[in-house]
């Protein structure tokens, strides 16, 4: 199992490397040229898969029903688990993208001495990805301040939320905490090492593990590690950034120079990024799209009271009632069964063996 | 598909979301690149404590240092690479040629989204100079 | 079961969750006996008109293949993605966060890596990717692709069958990725190929021929309920008389042949016998069976969903020809899988029906509106909570109860409360299992989807072992010493998986709990319970 995620580190390492020494070169194919495309393959790249699911029907209802069906009226239903309106089913889709409910409910099996096992609530998967995927949220909607400008109030509201906790050190050896601490590009870095680290260490999971699943984490790992980098330690030139940054989103980029002064790191950074956004819609990372389409959890679970068509239902063979009493009419009217049609009267047709007589 | 209106919809949303700052941006003109101003004090000094590479991205860092030097060690000395000696303080040092903190500090900062609290304590023009 | 299946020690000695050294691309599968289930008889296969009938056996190197299978199995992939967003998503989407790793029965009671939820699942996806994906084609096994050899072809077979479709990894995946779905979609393209098991196609063969997984004639069904109605009668002096056929009748009740044909499940038919009679008594209820659509079990489910549709037809089918006003299911598992998710959309609209309306309460199951069946559960949770039976549940004070939750009315439709009002109302004492094994975390028996067969008892007896133990807990905590259940294959694989586990304890249907309980105008009085075994406070009571 080695082998995958030594080469996704491998792979990302050797990223890293293109980007440091192809920026040196060509930092506008590496800050302008790059970036636009990867933008471009992730929206139609997006687009496609999620069409591409969206040209498969769904033929059946097969909702996963988690709770009591509605029932008689006097027994209580389980409206977000067993939804039967579209408000139960929206109230447990929001439940499922915004909290991971599913993913709280998680066990963790083990059997003890004396032979009895026990399921008892595993809740750190579920903090972890929580924590995971609300920083990268918060990461990425802060960042915006890299293509506005006035940068707007309710992104200076999030970056003043983010960095509220305000701590800092400093030693002859190392200073930390000016600009201000973003808590969420921590959280971020911590929760993807440990999203890693539980791949390597929980033997299940390492075994289930493909180098699929470890080259997004280190990518992420990588894209949270240079910007904390280049916010703490190595500083940028951040102006000089932002002026890239908005020659992109205004278009004006491709008639322009990249400014002077940006550290290769940036274009590490920014390489990083421009790759998850390519890799996003060719890999898993599109569970993004998925989780909304999922038949067992967007659909009511009442399918005994509406019905839901398949539009293609094919005509199939069935041996037919009357096929049936064809077979078996004699023996059903010697048991007192009823038949549908009576045989005819024997025909007085000389049977075989009177033939012979 | 009737669903594939919603599908469909989803995927304008997100992608409407996505592409918010470039369609924003189309509509509202951006403001363009700040330009720092150099007082004529400044501009005389030809360069501050350290080489201004190093004073653009690293300067918060500097003060962050000078402020622990005084407050807590009572050094108030810098010397810097060059051997040249300065007065570790923000008001005496920094502002006695960066007296402009309106076209100087405020234009990067606002402009990188940065809210430093130097001026939590420290008022911005303490010679009251132009 | 056989001699060659491990002790129960031994069985739970062998359980290993360590994962092997080597990947699971790398691990060759090893079709071991007692884990698996013949090969398909090829006159069933061939009865059916289902593809490459032949007599092959999984031990052999030669699986008497269609030489192009390769191909079929691309194609049948193709297609099926193209019909079935469902596997479209699960196999795009997957994380592998791990989350549904243990939540298998037959990972937890094998150990097997490849039992995991994910793996079974893997298994398919790595085709997937080599097929139809981008990725997959470039990086091949970095991007977790394989191309499809034989080996991997044994490997689908082997775990395919190693899964019974009991949805539990799907509760707690945070994408909802059912594995039933994909187990479902890769056992409709093994059979493409012919690969199928004796104890699924026989069945199916028959079900589709006389109406019934047993092969059971019209006159032999007749037959064989008249000896409960013996049965009936020399326990309660009660004559009890089905009616078979009825045109004109209110309801048409299909349950599934199991209860007509083994103990214990006989007795839960007999339940159903008495409940009928006693409501036809007192209040005129006009029920009648089918000796065609005689079946209420679907093993073509687990062949495929085109199978599953033809043995279905025969429900509504028979309902229109005997002009009822709706229809009543008994009790079973798959069998409301398939009512509740797949009959309407597959064979109706049966619009020939009514809205069910129970005629004694009045209570209109509006959950039923559109499909027109309703569960027993249902309907006899809605007569006791009008008050319409007399019962005496101190007939069941000897049964100590816990309640097996089966997992497709569990987490297929979401029945749960109806069952334990039921059995409340019936019984005296009644204890839960432990929270995380019941309901939508229900355990499966270990033999569903067509896996309760003689020769794969090993793997039966693994994959029953997280249920037994949660019976174990509450037998030595609260001595519970009768599991009920509403599902015909728990009443055929728990009685089995019980022996071997927890061996004081019982299985029985909820509605033999309920005919014990249900007090018969003019009936005599009453020393046995339906099984012949003495009433509490009856043991002294003299024979005869």
């Amino acid at each position: 199992m080695n082998k995958y995620y030594m080469s996704s580190l491998l792979a990302v390492f050797a990223l890293a490397a293109v980007a440091y020494f192809g920026s040196m070169g060509l930092p506008w194919l590496f800050g302008i040229l790059l970036p636009y495309a990867a933008v471009v393959v992730f929206v139609l790249g997006f687009a496609r898969k999620v069409m591409g699911w969206a040209r498969s029907p769904v033929p059946f209802r097969i909702t996963t029903t988690s709770g009591q069906q509605q029932s008689l009226p006097w027994i209580q239903q389980a409206r977000i688990d067993n939804p039967s309106s579209t408000v139960g089913v929206i109230v447990r889709m929001a439940l499922e993208v915004l909290t991971f409910r599913s993913l709280f409910r998680n066990t963790r099996m083990k059997l003890h001495d004396g032979g009895k096992f026990s399921y008892n609530l595993e809740i750190f998967l579920w903090v972890g990805a929580l924590a995971f995927h609300y920083a990268f949220l918060t990461t990425l909607v802060r960042h915006t301040r890299f293509f506005f400008e006035p940068t707007p109030l309710c992104i200076q509201f999030l970056e003043n939320a983010d960095s509220f906790f305000r701590f800092e050190i400093i030693y002859d050896f190392i200073q930390f905490g000016l600009p201000g601490i973003y808590v969420s590009g921590l959280v971020l870095f911590a929760a993807a090492v440990y999203l890693f680290l539980r791949r390597l260490f929980v033997s299940n999971v390492r075994y289930i593990s493909l180098a699929s699943d470890y080259f997004p984490l280190f990518l992420i790992i990588g894209i949270a590690f240079t910007g904390i980098l280049m916010r703490y330690f190595t500083k940028v030139d951040i102006t000089a950034i932002k002026e890239l940054t908005m020659g992109l989103i205004t278009l004006k980029a491709l008639t322009f120079q990249v400014p002077e002064g940006i550290s290769a790191l940036f274009y590490i950074h920014l390489f990083f990024v421009s790759v998850l956004l390519v890799y996003f819609p060719f890999s898993k990372l599109m569970h993004m799209g998925g989780v909304f389409l999922s038949p067992t959890r967007n659909m009511t679970g009442n399918t005994r009271q509406v019905r839901h068509t398949n539009p293609w239902n094919p005509p199939v063979k069935v041996h037919t009632y009357e096929a049936y009493e064809d077979e078996y009419r004699e023996k059903m009217i010697e048991a007192g069964l009823p038949v549908e049609k009576m045989p005819e009267p024997k025909v007085e047709k000389p049977t075989e063996e009177e033939k012979k007589e | 598909m009737k669903d594939k209106k919603w599908i469909v919809l989803g995927l304008v949303v997100f992608f409407g979301l996505l592409l918010f700052p470039l369609a924003w941006n189309m509509l509202v003109k951006a403001a363009p690149a700040p330009e720092v101003v150099l007082t004529k004090k400044a501009k005389a000094a030809k360069q501050c404590v350290m080489p201004k590479e190093y004073m653009t991205s690293e300067h918060m860092q500097l003060l962050d240092l000078w402020r622990h030097s005084v407050v807590r060690n009572a050094k108030r000395e810098y010397v810097n690479p060059e051997g040249k000696k300065f007065d570790m303080s923000l008001s005496n040092t920094c502002l006695d040629c960066h007296s402009n903190k309106e076209q100087f500090c405020d234009r990067c900062h606002n402009y990188a989204s940065v809210r430093p609290y130097c001026w939590d304590c420290h008022i911005d023009n303490p010679k009251g100079e132009e | 079961m056989s001699d060659e299946t491990p002790k129960p020690d031994e069985l739970f000695g062998k359980i290993d969750y360590r994962t092997p050294a080597k990947g699971w691309m790398d691990t060759p599968v090893n079709i071991r006996k007692g884990m698996y289930c013949y090969a398909s008889n090829p006159k069933s296969v061939k009865n059916l008109g289902l593809p490459n009938a032949r007599a092959w056996n999984p031990l052999e190197d030669d699986w008497k293949l269609p030489e192009n299978w390769q191909q079929i199995l691309h194609e049948g992939f193709k297609e099926r993605l193209d019909k079935f967003r469902s596997i479209k998503i699960f196999m795009d989407i997957c994380v592998r966060c791990g989350a549904c790793a243990d939540k298998c029965h037959f990972f937890i009671g094998t150990g097997d890596p490849k039992n995991m939820p994910v793996l079974r699942a893997e298994l398919l996806r790595s085709i997937y990717r080599n097929d139809f994906t981008p990725t997959g084609k470039i990086f091949g096994r970095l991007a977790g692709a394989r191309p499809m050899t034989l080996e991997v072809l044994k490997e689908w077979w082997y775990y395919l069958f190693q899964c019974s479709e009991c949805r539990r990894c799907s509760v707690y995946c945070p994408y909802g990725i059912d594995t039933a779905e994909i187990t479902i979609f890769g056992r409709e393209l093994l059979n493409l190929i012919g690969l199928n098991i004796d104890w699924i196609a026989t069945p199916v063969s028959n079900c589709y021929n006389t109406g019934n997984h047993l092969g059971i004639q019209p006159h032999a069904f007749k037959d064989m309920l008249n000896f409960f109605v013996e049965d009936i009668e020399e326990i309660t002096g009660i004559h009890v008389e089905p009616q078979y056929n009825k045109k004109g009748a209110d309801i048409l009740f299909i349950t599934p042949s199991g209860d007509v044909f083994a103990d214990p499940g006989t007795y839960t038919c007999m339940g159903y016998m008495l409940l009928f009679h006693y409501l036809k008594e007192k209040y005129g209820l006009d029920v009648t069976w089918s000796t065609y659509a005689s079946e209420g079990g679907n093993f073509g489910f687990f062949t495929s969903h085109e199978t599953m549709k033809r043995l279905n037809a025969k429900m509504y089918n028979e309902a229109r020809r005997l002009g009822v006003k709706w229809i009543l299911g008994g009790e079973c598992g798959h069998m409301w899988r398939v009512i509740s998710q797949y009959m309407d959309t597959m064979n109706g609209p049966a619009d020939f029906l009514e809205t069910p309306v129970n005629p004694i309460t009045g209570t209109r199951f509006e959950n039923a509106a559109s499909t027109k069946m309703v569960h027993i559960a249902e309907f006899t949770a809605d007569l006791i909570r009008h008050g319409k039976l007399e019962l005496d549940p101190g007939r069941n004070d000897n049964k100590i109860i816990s309640f097996h939750d089966s997992c497709n009315p569990s987490r297929g439709m979401g029945m749960f409360d109806e069952p334990r009002y039921v059995i409340k109302n019936v019984a005296n004492n009644f204890y839960d299992m432990p929270a995380n094994t019941i309901r939508e975390q229900t355990f499966c028996c270990g033999s569903g989807s067509g896996l309760n067969a003689g020769e794969d008892m090993e793997l039966r007896m693994a994959g029953g072992l997280p249920r037994a133990n949660a019976v174990k807990h509450v037998h030595e905590t609260y001595g519970v010493n009768m599991l009920a259940c509403v599902c015909a294959i728990d009443r055929a694989a728990l009685p089995t998986s019980m022996e071997y586990w927890v061996p004081d304890v019982d299985v029985t249907g909820v509605h033999e709990l309920v005919a014990n309980a249900l007090i018969l105008p003019g009936e005599q009085d009453r020393t046995t319970d339906l099984r012949g075994e003495p009433l509490p406070g009856m043991e002294d009571a003299d024979e005869g």
